[in-house]
């Protein structure tokens, strides 16, 4: 990779700059900062983090809070604990913004999670395509015997 | 006419390392992980972007799949480097090489410029290879 050193070199300060949202999401990151500790100016930042990753590293911070704060709902967190906790400023902004991404709203995205939960926890044979489930010969037994077990 | 693919495995050593590797270093979103009890467990992931397609991390151990003649024969087959296959692909390949290393993953091959792309090839956690391809 002789000829790419000086484009890894750049890449290095990107990446880094990604991985510090994806480490600090729930923190209340200043994008300035995060240009300057990459050493680009905000303008450069913004352009070369956009080219690589398809978004601005606002919009990065706002995804990783989103996809986090899904992660959180499966967890059976409330909606406002997991709003603070992925460092949203406000309940319906959260509300607002997680809808506007996820096409509905995080109490009900919770709900449909925590029943999907039961569900595989209760049932887990009727998420296993029957193909593998007839290699399984212990699984030739009912549901209620898998959740016995 | 077949028309979609929905599952396909990757047979690894230990389904909690593979959990780790799969889901805190490449990423991927846990689809379905179910216990049933001593018989097994059913783990799925999936690359965040890909929809309808579920990769199985499959235990080789005797149980789900195999007799434990065969679970051991797989398990040889994984030591010796043999098995994997997986090809993935992203949009900038120079970033998500830059990020797994950091993350510690194994790579076999830098990225490389292909006739069809650019692509690297990298191991699991269990010695599985996998290709990483950022199509032209």
């Amino acid at each position: 990779m002789k000829d790419t050193y000086p484009k890894m070199y750049l890449y290095k300060r990107i990446v880094q700059a990604k991985m510090f949202i994806d480490e600090h999401f729930a923190e209340q990151i200043d994008i300035d900062n995060i240009a300057d500790e990459a050493c680009f100016s905000k303008f450069h930042f913004i352009r070369i983090f956009k080219k690589t990753y398809g978004k601005t590293p606002h919009q990065y911070l706002t995804y990783t809070r989103l996809e986090n704060a899904k992660q959180l709902l499966k967890k059976d967190m409330s909606v406002t604990e997991v709003c603070f906790a992925v460092s949203f400023d406000s309940l319906s902004s959260f509300t607002g913004l997680f809808k506007r991404e996820v096409g509905i709203t995080p109490s009900e995205y919770r709900s449909q999670q925590l029943t999907l939960k039961n569900d595989i926890k209760n049932k887990p044979s009727k998420y296993v395509p029957g193909c593998f489930a007839s290699k399984f010969a212990q699984f030739k037994n009912s549901n209620s015997q898998e959740v016995n077990s | 006419m077949i028309s979609k693919i929905s599952h396909s495995c990757i047979f690894v050593l230990d389904q909690d390392s593979a959990y780790d590797f799969y889901v805190n270093k490449l990423g991927f979103n846990v689809i379905t992980d179910a216990s049933f009890g001593e018989k097994g467990r059913w783990l799925t992931v999936s690359p965040k972007e890909t929809k309808g397609f579920e990769i199985v991390l499959m235990a080789a151990k005797a149980g789900m799949m195999f007799d434990e003649s065969s679970a051991e024969a797989m398990r040889g087959l994984i030591n010796s480097g043999k098995m994997g296959g997986a090809s993935y692909e992203c949009e900038d390949i120079y970033a998500t090489y830059e990020e797994l290393k950091t993350k510690g993953v194994n790579f076999t091959k830098e990225p490389t410029k292909e006739f069809y792309g650019i692509a690297a090839v990298f191991t699991d956690d269990s010695g599985n290879w996998a290709s990483l391809t950022q199509k032209k």
